[in-house]
């Protein structure tokens, strides 16, 4: 049976990616950042998954307001990388794993989740910014991936709770499938941030390290932040925060964190990183 | 019975909440529109005439026209699609940021870099008021 073997949190700052993408992270911006990512990209080298459930956000790309899931999950075979307006990512497009996908999809639906199938889609930078932060810039992904898209565009998103408890459901799914794979689930946003509005710009330290705190030791607790106090407290885009509960839902209670990292700003955002093995 | 929006009294931000998202469907959807290059280069030729071929309100298309982000989010855009026009006219969501707070970019990056605006006063509107 396959196994789960551990969690990360990260950003997804588009900036990050451009920086990669022009060869700007030895800049005195960005290097302090990309310097805190050295530890995971090792770390990343000797625990590589088969393959990873990916939970992020599109940013209006291949959701418009025609049709907004709450949560997706992605089980085609290939996802091309999105033009999001101002040229394509020069990364490699992703490869899917329709096989576990599929299986996720009928365990969490009959666990009364009930996701949306997409079979046809972009990805964008909430979902390549963090596989460029974890294996650099190859010719091929190293590991295969399945997209979990979460509506944090329009409110209301999935409360914290909900998500929390979705974690547990896909765990119960890759327990199931039936392949001796390891998979690990990466939740992606955050942290604090707010770009739109006068307030634009907000960022609540104080409120990122409880959440990390609280991600490795008090998880239930973390789960009960009400949206509310997210848009308030974190910024009107650090809701994406709640992406990172589906995450830690799918881990044991009693998972280890192996590393984090803190760094602001990228651009508008605070980033936050995370790494938990299961136990 | 209306339901409690309890984010209401958040200083300086609009939620894009299911009212909000009705009332921008029309400017969002223009918005994606401009993923596409040749859309992008049709806006740029002649912005009025490729606005009225969307049903947007007229202060729509003016807040459109005048780059003014903070009127758009009132009238129901949501950033992530006004992205689609900044990245029309090659400004970068930094730059766009500091024109919504009214302050220049480098006084928007000083902030950033010195930790961002912090949320001592920024929590509340009562706070606020209170100064």
């Amino acid at each position: 049976m396959a196994k789960l073997t551990a969690g990360l949190g990260m950003s997804h700052v588009p900036a990050i990616g451009a920086a990669v993408d022009k060869g700007k992270t030895s800049e005195p911006y960005w290097k302090p950042l990309f310097d805190g990512f050295e530890f995971s990209k090792r770390w990343m080298a000797s625990n590589r998954p088969d393959a990873v459930i990916l939970v992020y956000n599109d940013h209006a790309t291949a959701f418009s307001l025609d049709i907004i899931p709450t949560f997706a999950i992605g089980c085609a075979e290939s996802f091309k990388v999105a033009d999001e307006g101002w040229g394509r990512r020069p990364v490699p497009d992703v490869a899917g794993h329709p096989e576990l996908a599929a299986h996720i999809a009928q365990s969490a639906i009959e666990d009364e989740f009930d996701l949306t199938i997409v079979n046809k889609m972009d990805v964008d930078h909430g979902l390549t910014v963090p596989l460029t932060l974890m294996f650099g810039q190859p010719a091929q992904w190293p590991c295969r991936v399945v997209p979990f898209a979460v509506n944090v565009v329009q409110y209301p998103p999935p409360s914290g709770m909900r998500c929390y408890k979705l974690g547990r459901s896909l765990r119960r799914a890759v327990e199931s499938f039936d392949s001796d794979i390891d998979v690990q689930i990466w939740g992606t946003g955050g942290m604090s941030h707010q770009l739109q509005g006068p307030r634009a710009g907000l960022i609540n330290q104080t409120f990122d390290k409880a959440f990390l705190d609280g991600l490795t030791a008090d998880p239930y607790g973390l789960a009960s932040i009400p949206r509310v106090d997210y848009l308030r407290e974190a910024g009107s885009e650090g809701i994406e925060l709640v992406m990172w509960l589906i995450m830690r839902g799918a881990l044991n209670e009693q998972a280890e964190e192996i590393y984090r990292f803190y760094h602001v700003p990228a651009s508008n955002t605070a980033v936050g990183h995370i790494i938990l093995q299961d136990r | 019975m209306a339901l409690e929006k309890p984010y209401s009294d958040i200083p300086g931000t609009t939620v894009f909440d299911t009212d909000m998202a009705r009332r921008g469907y029309h400017l969002n959807q223009f918005c994606m529109s401009l993923m596409r290059a040749e859309n992008r280069e049709r806006f740029r030729a002649d912005e009025r005439t490729y606005l009225d071929e969307w049903a947007m309100s007229e202060e729509q298309r003016q807040a459109v026209m005048a780059r003014d982000y903070n009127r758009l989010i009132e009238l129901g855009g949501n950033i992530y699609f006004l992205a689609k026009i900044f990245g029309t006219d090659g400004t970068t969501f930094q730059q766009a940021a500091a024109k919504m707070t009214g302050v220049s970019e480098e006084e928007y990056l000083k902030m950033m870099v010195s930790g961002g605006r912090p949320p001592q006063g920024n929590l509340y509107v009562s706070e606020r008021r209170r100064g």
